[in-house]
């Protein structure tokens, strides 16, 4: 399967998305003008993941700012997380950092079958 | 060139430590936001503070760059808009003015009165109701950032409407973020 791995800049995140290495993992900051488009290949590649994931699929969420928009694109990609059997999310979030703490809370809280643990850092 | 002087006497007197005034686009949102991070980090703010302002700057600024209006004269240019930060001893004051068509008001109105009503809780719960059910728009905003900007201010919203034209409104919104840890 293709690898997405995206460099961050100061408006989008770092990405890896790379089956065979069991790497799942967007840092960093997300602001993006349009969020929409800049997600669209990760919503699309996990589309096609979810065809044939791993037995286990560990995503980690590493973000240290994310805007509106992007909040909601990034419960898209929970939500398809949510369909895939053997699927995780770590959320990450800076130790002082309780607004980024709840937000993954929240996020769990509008999925239904997916694990989510907690790590600051 | 008076003006020159009068203009600076009331940026110190309103202690504004950042005012733009004119078009608003991606580009200038980032070097707006890179500017006001650096002068936090001069003054070495506290990390939450800093995030907390950044999060309501980002959300204003993206919030002008797709809805303030252009105006009809072209001596206005294009969407001209104004955003200006004020630092205090307790406080940072983030501030936006843009025109909107005169037909948006009593709607926007509506929603900021509307934020302004609810509690932290009630703002988590139209927050997820939101995130949850609402479709991007046309313009790729998600409805949340009026929300999320009372979230991390943890007060009320403050703005105002002023008559520009027949046609539209000038929109001043001002956001307050505590620099006391609560």
């Amino acid at each position: 399967m293709e690898i997405i791995n995206l460099e961050g800049t100061e408006d989008t995140p770092k990405i890896i998305l790379d089956k065979d290495k069991a790497l799942f993992e967007i840092s960093g900051r997300s602001l993006p003008e349009d969020a929409a488009e800049f997600y669209a290949p990760i919503l699309e590649w996990l589309d096609k993941y979810k065809t044939a994931p791993n037995v286990e699929t560990n995503f980690s969420f590493k973000l240290e700012y994310f805007n509106t928009a992007s909040s909601k694109l990034i419960l898209d990609i929970l939500s398809k997380l949510d369909n895939i059997s053997g699927a995780r999310v770590t959320w990450y979030y800076h130790e002082d950092d309780e607004d980024m703490e709840e937000a993954g809370e929240e996020f769990s809280e509008l999925v239904e079958n997916l694990p989510f643990e907690f790590k600051s850092y | 060139m008076k003006y020159i002087y009068d203009l600076h006497r009331i940026m110190l007197r309103q202690n504004l430590i950042l005012v733009y005034e004119g078009e608003f686009t991606q580009e200038i949102t980032k070097s707006v936001l890179a500017m006001a991070e650096r002068n936090m980090d001069a003054f070495g703010e506290e990390a939450s503070i800093k995030r907390k302002v950044f999060n309501v700057m980002v959300e204003c600024l993206q919030n002008i760059c797709k809805h303030a209006e252009s105006y009809d004269t072209e001596s206005y240019g294009k969407n001209s808009a104004i955003f200006m930060i004020g630092k205090h001893n307790n406080e940072y004051i983030i501030t936006s003015g843009n025109a909107v068509p005169k037909d948006r008001v009593k709607d926007l109105s509506a929603r900021l009165a509307h934020i302004n009503s609810l509690d932290k809780e009630g703002l988590k719960e139209l927050y997820k109701e939101i995130i949850k059910n609402g479709e991007l728009s046309a313009k790729g905003g998600a409805g949340l950032g009026f929300i999320d900007m009372a979230r991390k201010s943890g007060q009320k919203l403050r703005y105002d409407f002023e008559p520009i034209n027949d046609a539209l409104s000038f929109f001043s919104l001002r956001t307050t973020i505590s620099r006391t840890n609560s």
